[in-house]
């Protein structure tokens, strides 16, 4: 479901364990994924460096940022981005919005990842009962339309930061859940699998040092591709009044207070529309390269 | 057949029995008191207790789910916080806008999808089928509220074409069906794109070609029908995208379905009319599933039923 999700449902079949340098080094040879790297590198560095790249305080009301009639100032020599209703600087909003970005990307799909992987493999290895219950109940939060649930969950607990994350990540760890329930059901049933069985090793270690390693690759695809769908889902929330909430600056609550001047102000929507944008696109865009490399018996868009 | 129409039916009943669980005890989880809200805040004690038996919610927690799902069944989603009407009857009064929205949203999809998909595949690897790897990725990547905006900006404020929002005539619908559906389209359009290629493959192209047919008439009469056919499945998947992006769209453009309740919902807390669209959305994709599910072999027969 969701939304935003790409290619759902579509299982990498098993790869060999990965090596980092060779993934690294195909994936700088393609231009898609190079601009993907870019784009996600400036945005880590504005948010890492925040205090020092920040041209003015982004909480400051500049009485110089309001026209003499009160309206916020198109981008100029002063305030490159303009500045938003309450005369503050959007390049630096933006700025500080891009650690809210990253921190809830990070942690609500790290979150989901974890939380998916759990499920996925133990209904996979295990199956049985606990197999079936877990992969019932995983399509059952399927067919909740996410946005609506995150809002659901979004206005039972009071959203901080944190709890936007958690609520992200309650919706979004169905999907690696049922991607990697497939592909744990056929590794397990792989001749190596069933040796290691008859030789006595126990669950826990095959499924560390055997079955882990092989799915490594498909973790770190669909990990990728969720960030994408976390950046989106976390501006939504915001957007709709529901998500981080100001004065803590977010690229989806810069929109929220500022949609209704659109047409006076269209900058003040567009510009963090486009950061938006470019950060969930670079994500797509990495994970699909990943796809392409790590799994070759899947063809890619760019087949 | 009709083992796996039964299997697949009980499927499905099954797992609306889980979504009521799943709404029951997301309401039972809330901070905040029903009873407190329905009363008021000056209301004294005992005007509290009545309406707590009156709702019920002095019985055991098992009593109280039974009442919820039989009224569930009876078509009873509760009432208002704060309109003081049934969430039934809200939303029966706005389901009408958001499915005519939801028409116009799967028509530009299909059109725009498909045509791009068509266009991809015949022109494979020149710059049409470039420039739709770079839209679909964009499509998938948009923030809807933001494309919303920019259609609004462009086509209504600057151009004038379009009426801002609102609803009534056929140009109210157009913007925010096409933002809808741009959305999905570079999806359709990446599906009809390797189903073409596919089709292009086999053989029975390739006699039809062979035996001297312009290839615009075994374009259009050999290769997109068979190609479409496995797209049309996948409409019923579609349902839940739908129902994450109306409520985005509407409250933009304001078009007065449930989307836009279920907003106007979010502003005041009224949780029992978000829970009501929820409820709503999730069958509707359990039912667009099994419609997709129970097409997919009528349309395509190669697809055996297991």
């Amino acid at each position: 479901m969701s939304i935003i999700a790409p290619e759902l449902g579509m299982p990498i079949a098993p790869t060999r364990p990965i090596r980092a340098q060779s993934v690294l080094g195909r994936l700088l040879r393609r231009p898609m994924a190079v601009t993907g790297l870019i784009i996600i590198a400036v945005v880590v560095l504005a948010a890492l460096f925040a205090p020092v790249l920040t041209p003015h305080d982004p909480n400051e009301q500049y009485f110089e940022g309001l026209t003499l009639e009160g309206a916020p100032l198109a981008p100029n020599g002063q305030f490159w981005f303009g500045t938003d209703l309450l005369g503050r600087d959007l390049l630096s909003r933006l700025i500080v919005g891009a650690q809210t970005s990253l921190v809830i990307g990070v942690v609500a799909n790290g979150i989901a990842v974890i939380l998916g992987s759990l499920v996925g493999i133990t209904a996979g290895y295990f199956r049985g009962i606990v197999g079936a219950v877990l992969m019932r109940f995983t399509d059952l939060m399927m067919s909740f339309p996410a946005l609506l649930l995150a809002i659901v969950l979004a206005a039972i607990f009071r959203p901080s930061l944190w709890i936007v994350a958690l609520v992200i990540a309650m919706v979004n760890w169905v999907q690696i859940a049922r991607v990697l329930y497939t592909e744990t059901r056929s590794l397990s049933e792989r001749e190596f699998i069933e040796a290691e069985r008859a030789l006595g090793a126990g669950s826990l270690l095959i499924l560390w040092r055997h079955i882990l390693p092989h799915l490594v690759s498909t973790i770190l695809v669909w990990g990728t591709l969720g960030i994408s769908t976390t950046v989106l889902l976390e501006a939504t929330l915001s957007f709709l009044g529901i998500g981080v909430r100001p004065p803590t600056p977010s690229w989806g609550n810069i929109i929220f207070e500022n949609q209704t001047y659109f047409a006076t102000a269209p900058w003040l929507v567009f510009i963090p529309g486009a950061a938006i944008l470019l950060l969930s696109l670079a994500f797509n865009l990495l994970g699909d390269a990943l796809r392409d490399i790590l799994d070759p018996t899947q063809q890619g868009s760019s087949s | 057949m009709i083992g796996y129409l039964a299997r697949r039916f009980g499927q499905a009943a099954l797992i609306l029995l889980g979504i009521s669980v799943v709404t029951f005890v997301l309401l039972y989880l809330l901070p905040a008191d029903p009873v407190r809200q329905i009363a008021g805040r000056s209301a004294t004690a005992e005007t509290v207790d009545n309406i707590r038996r009156q709702l019920g919610l002095d019985l055991p927690l098992w009593e109280q789910y039974w009442r919820y799902l039989s009224n569930l069944l009876s078509g009873n989603l509760g009432r208002s916080y704060l309109q003081k009407s049934e969430v039934s009857e809200l939303i029966a009064a706005r389901l009408p806008a958001s499915l005519l929205l939801m028409a116009g949203a799967i028509t530009c999809e299909l059109v725009i999808g498909l045509t791009m998909g068509v266009l991809a595949a015949v022109r494979r690897g020149a710059w049409v089928d470039n420039l739709l790897m770079v839209i679909s990725f964009i499509g998938v990547s948009a923030p809807q509220f933001v494309v919303a905006i920019l259609l609004l900006y462009v086509f209504a404020v600057q151009l004038g074409w379009f009426p801002i929002g609102g609803y009534g005539t056929f140009a109210h619908l157009v913007l925010p069906s096409l933002t809808l559906g741009l959305l999905g389209a570079g999806w359709y359009a990446r599906m009809m794109r390797s189903s073409m290629l596919e089709v292009l493959r086999q053989d029975y192209i390739r006699t039809a070609q062979s035996k001297g047919l312009r290839g615009r008439i075994v374009l259009f009469q050999h290769a997109i029908p068979n190609a479409i056919l496995p797209i049309v499945a996948m409409i019923g998947i579609d349902i839940g995208m739908f129902m994450s992006g109306i409520v985005v769209v509407e409250s933009v453009f304001g078009w007065p379905g449930i989307g836009q309740l279920a907003w106007q919902a979010i502003q005041r807390v009224d949780i029992p009319i978000i829970m009501g669209v929820t409820l709503v959305s999730a069958c509707a994709i359990v039912i667009g599933n099994l419609v997709a599910d129970l097409l997919a072999p009528l349309i395509d027969p190669r697809i055996k039923l297991r």
